[in-house]
């Protein structure tokens, strides 16, 4: 008996064993943008977190800012409470800021970025120049005008953004945020730092020191965004950091959808990547943020891949707000993410909807908070969790039910799927109730890929990783459904892909 | 970081009685002792202590005065007695049921080849990993005392174990059931004021054990249980406690299935009111084949009444056809009740089924109408609707007759 024939299992013949072998390691956005940088000198101290600021030509506020949450942050201890391992971070081994040399001077228009920064987009399915949808995607009958606003963010700096004036018509302000900074200080300097405080975290206190760009949105009152925003995170320096910040306000009445996503070239030294999202919403107000991530998750041995630490957090300020987080996690070597809502506002709403897989080596330890503060208030957590590989999979999640929150109401669900025997799957909620008018529900359950359903797909004539990805597809409908079109089709493409190689 | 928890140790340690006997029993201590400097006394900042302070449990006097003077009246027919004071054990020597060994530990330390010499103190330290229970070594290293009961065959009269209760008392009790034997406990009362007991239940290929445990209602109370089991193939674990009083009770299960097609159930019931605060603490640990498990905790909270459940399900690699199951369920009758839940799940093998579900709320409106409607003043409906939703955890006892003996107990300390 060979090597070979001992992978092969009842059921799956040789062909099936050899089409996953070839498949391994398909990630499809792995390669590297030669292209030349600026560097700011590695490692981190004052000096780099006052490079940073004047390199953005921030006034003297941000910079103390900064400052201040660095200080803080050389105080702090790394959090080791999640069910992920890692090697010790070399803090002072990365570089903290690296932006493309063509980019010292920022273009005024499109026109003028580098071709290569804009061939580097459209390879990845993000044209920057302003047409209706994104590649890849066919407009369906009667949305003829849909568009989406990019804002293109490259290692530590925004590339640039689109459809600016268009928006501007509609009041609506869609710039990186270090444009925001220096056009609108006084929206940057209300709100930054107003939901994840410098002192939050040790990661969000790292951030909010060295934070290069990112997003910023201002939804004026009553205003109904025209177009879908997203912002498109790309990695590409080595030894790089990427720290973006994004803030959103929606102002009462108003209405956004934004959608982030984020790519990483195949390296083998593991990369940083901590970022901060904070989401402000008035009276009314309603923001639909989608991620789909899929930084380099490392190859099958875990060797290279994006640490994922990030903090994003909505606050339900206003009365009958509903804020609705929905993330497809499949990239990454380590992920740290914990999408939060307070619904602070009465009859405010929170939803959190999550498919976070898990394949080969990677480890991921993400869910939400729901911290009821206003009476009447709801929330609803969707999770589905796959591991496959060798990957530890994690839902942690917080469902908090203050005295005064009467009426409240939480529904959740999480659900995990192993494939193979080799992973694992792991689920730590914590429920806290401190009033009786609420009702709080939690559901969770661990399973493995029903066979039944397998082989009914195998008998139609599927192939096994056909018929599993077909299968998960079916698990995660719930989030997949919550998604926008634009990214409800990248999403299932990447469920199939992400279990490549996790059959047999 | 280690030191000032290591002097909360040595506090503590200093208010207890010197450890009796010799031999096995001194070396097993002394283990112990070094486990507990090692770690330390649990703190506030202790992330299996979120939900409920240690402090009372740690601190080297007592926080309360008094001995708890409980009344359990439960109905056990001919149950063999077992009484458990603070100056000693004492039962009918002439009249132990077949099939039943009976020591104590204070005695067993005298002998050098005794059966409980392999067992003392070797769950407690298995089920301090991975999440180390200081208050368990704490039993191991200082017990003044506690019951051996080693049951060979099936024990036909059920064993009733009650205290004569104390000011502040260290119990470790422990439990061998051979292969094929059974036996049934039922343990009534606090052993003291404060008190911190341990039991190791080893459950040979086959066998089964019955626990079922009523504390007292006494107020003013603040009871540390634990129950370190572990289970050979075949054989069957059903532990059931019943909760109505006490200020603060944390009830911890350690539960470790080695054997394939063992299955363990661990259930409680509590209410209370005012001060009252109730910590079930679980876990348990699949390490075999075809194991099954059932965790289902039921919580009636009032008046400022706090509830705590923190339960987990640890699937080992290779332990395929595990079912896993955890309820943990609360009733909170007012606005100032509260309910603190961490249902875990941590699972390393694919071919599992294993599920958790956890809820919260007030009375059923609906349910609360209908019993108006057909005559039934508000406190009866109240009283019956928290009745049946307890009665759903007391189900989890598989001997009819204590089941039922149970539910009326029950029944009859809510009417009161």
């Amino acid at each position: 008996m060979n090597a070979l024939d001992t992978d092969i299992r009842e059921g799956v013949d040789r062909d099936t064993v050899e089409a996953v072998k070839s498949l391994s390691g398909t990630y499809k956005h792995g390669w590297n943008t030669e292209i030349e940088m600026e560097y700011a000198p590695k490692g981190l101290s004052e000096d780099i977190v006052r490079l940073i600021s004047a390199k953005n030509d921030e006034p003297e506020w941000m910079l103390e800012w900064r400052l201040d949450a660095y200080r803080r942050w050389t105080k702090l201890r790394e959090p080791r409470w999640a069910m992920v391992q890692y090697p010790e971070i070399d803090f002072q081994d990365q570089y903290y800021y690296a932006r493309p040399a063509s980019m010292a001077e920022k273009p005024k228009s499109l026109d003028e970025v580098d071709p290569k920064l804009l061939e580097t987009y459209k390879k990845l399915g993000i044209p920057l120049k302003e047409q209706a949808i994104l590649a890849g995607v066919e407009a369906p009958e009667g949305a003829d005008d849909r568009k989406v606003a990019v804002d293109a963010v490259f290692d530590s700096v925004s590339v640039g953004t689109t459809f600016q004036k268009e928006l501007a018509k509609a009041g609506v302000i869609f710039c990186s945020i270090s444009e925001a900074v220096r056009e609108h200080p006084d929206l940057v300097r209300k709100y930054l730092g107003s939901v994840i405080p410098a002192s939050d975290n040790y990661y969000a206190t790292l951030n909010a020191a060295v934070f290069s760009d990112g997003s910023f949105v201002y939804v004026p009152k009553g205003v109904r965004c025209p177009m879908e925003l997203s912002t498109y995170f790309r990695i590409n320096a080595e030894n790089t950091g990427q720290f973006e910040r994004t803030l959103i306000i929606a102002d009462e009445g108003s209405y956004v959808s934004y959608l982030e996503g984020c790519t990483a070239p195949q390296r083998d030294t593991a990369q940083l990547h901590a970022a901060c999202v904070e989401l402000v919403l008035m009276d009314d107000a309603e923001i639909k943020y989608s991620t789909v991530q899929n930084w380099y998750p490392g190859d099958e041995d875990g060797k290279g891949g994006i640490y994922n630490f990030v903090t994003k957090r909505a606050d339900c300020r206003g009365k009958r707000s509903k804020v609705m987080w929905t993330q497809v996690e499949t990239g990454s070597a380590v992920t740290w993410k914990y999408p939060s809502c307070i619904l602070r506002g009465d009859d405010s709403q929170g939803e959190f909807y999550s498919i976070a897989i898990a394949n080969n080596m990677q480890q991921a330890d993400t869910g939400t908070k729901m911290v009821h503060l206003g009476k009447n208030t709801k929330s609803r957590i969707v999770s589905k969790g796959i591991s496959a590989g060798r990957a530890q999979n994690t839902y942690r999640g917080l469902v908090s039910m203050h005295p005064k929150a009467k009426d409240s109401r939480n529904y959740t669900q999480c659900d995990s799927l192993l494939i193979g025997s080799a992973c694992g799957a792991h689920t730590v909620p914590y429920i806290e109730v401190r009033n009786n008018s609420s009702r709080v529900e939690h559901e969770a359950t661990t399973s493995k890929v029903d066979d039944d359903q397998l082989f009914y797909c195998r008998s139609r004539g599927m192939d096994e990783e056909e018929a599993v990805a077909l299968v998960v597809n079916g698990f995660c409908k719930e989030v997949l459904q919550a998604l926008p079109m634009e990214f409800a089709m990248e999403a299932q493409q990447l469920v199939a892909i992400s279990l490549e190689g996790s059959v047999g | 970081m280690a030191a000032p928890a290591m002097k909360v140790a040595d506090d503590r340690l200093a208010t207890l009685p010197d450890p009796q006997g010799q031999g096995w029993l001194v070396d097993a201590r002394r283990d112990a002792l070094d486990r507990l400097r090692a770690v330390g006394l649990p703190g506030r900042r202790d992330e299996y202590w979120r939900y409920t302070d240690p402090r009372p449990f740690t601190a080297p006097e007592p926080r309360v005065d008094g001995r708890p003077d409980d009344d359990v009246d439960l109905d056990l027919g001919d149950a063999f007695l077992i009484e458990v004071g603070p100056h000693g054990i004492a039962w009918d020597t002439g009249a132990v049921p077949e099939g039943l060994e009976i020591d104590t530990l204070s005695r067993a330390g005298e002998i050098d080849i005794h059966w409980a010499r392999d067992l003392y103190g070797t769950l407690e330290a298995a089920g301090s990993r991975p999440v180390s229970r200081p208050l368990g070594m704490l039993t191991t290293a200082a017990a003044t005392d506690g019951v051996l009961l080693r049951a060979f065959g099936v024990v036909d009269r059920r064993v009733h174990v009650t205290y004569a209760p104390q000011a502040d008392a260290v119990l470790h009790h422990v439990v061998r059931v051979e292969a094929d034997a059974a036996v049934t406990i039922v343990e009534t009362g606090n052993p003291g004021a404060r008190h911190d007991t341990a039991w190791e239940c080893d459950v040979a290929d086959a066998g089964a054990l019955h626990h079922v445990r009523i504390q007292g209602r006494t107020p003013g109370c603040h009871a540390n249980t634990h129950v370190f089991a572990r289970l050979g193939a075949g054989s069957i674990l059903r532990s059931f406690t019943l909760s109505a009083g006490g200020d603060l009770t944390r009830n911890e299960a350690t539960i470790d299935v080695t054997g394939d097609d063992a299955s363990a159930t661990i259930g409680g019931a509590a209410f209370g009111e005012g001060a009252f605060h109730h910590d079930d603490t679980v876990f348990v640990t699949h390490g075999a084949l075809n194991g099954e498990s059932r965790q289902v905790f039921k919580k009636v909270l009032r008046s400022g009444a706090t509830g705590v459940f923190q339960g987990k399900i640890l699937v080992k690699e290779g332990a395929q056809k595990t079912d896993g199951y955890q309820i943990s369920q609360s009733l909170l009758l007012d606005d100032d009740a509260v309910f603190l839940a961490k249902p875990e799940l941590e699972i390393y093998a694919d071919d599992v089924a294993c599920s958790h579900g956890s809820t919260t709320g007030a009375i059923d409106e609906t349910a609360l109408f209908y019993l108006r409607s057909r005559g039934v003043p508000h406190d009866q409906a109240v009283t019956l609707l928290v009745l049946s939703f307890l009665a759903e955890a007391v189900d989890e006892i598989e001997d009819e007759a204590l089941r039922a003996a149970v539910t009326d107990l029950m029944a009859e300390w809510l009417r009161g």
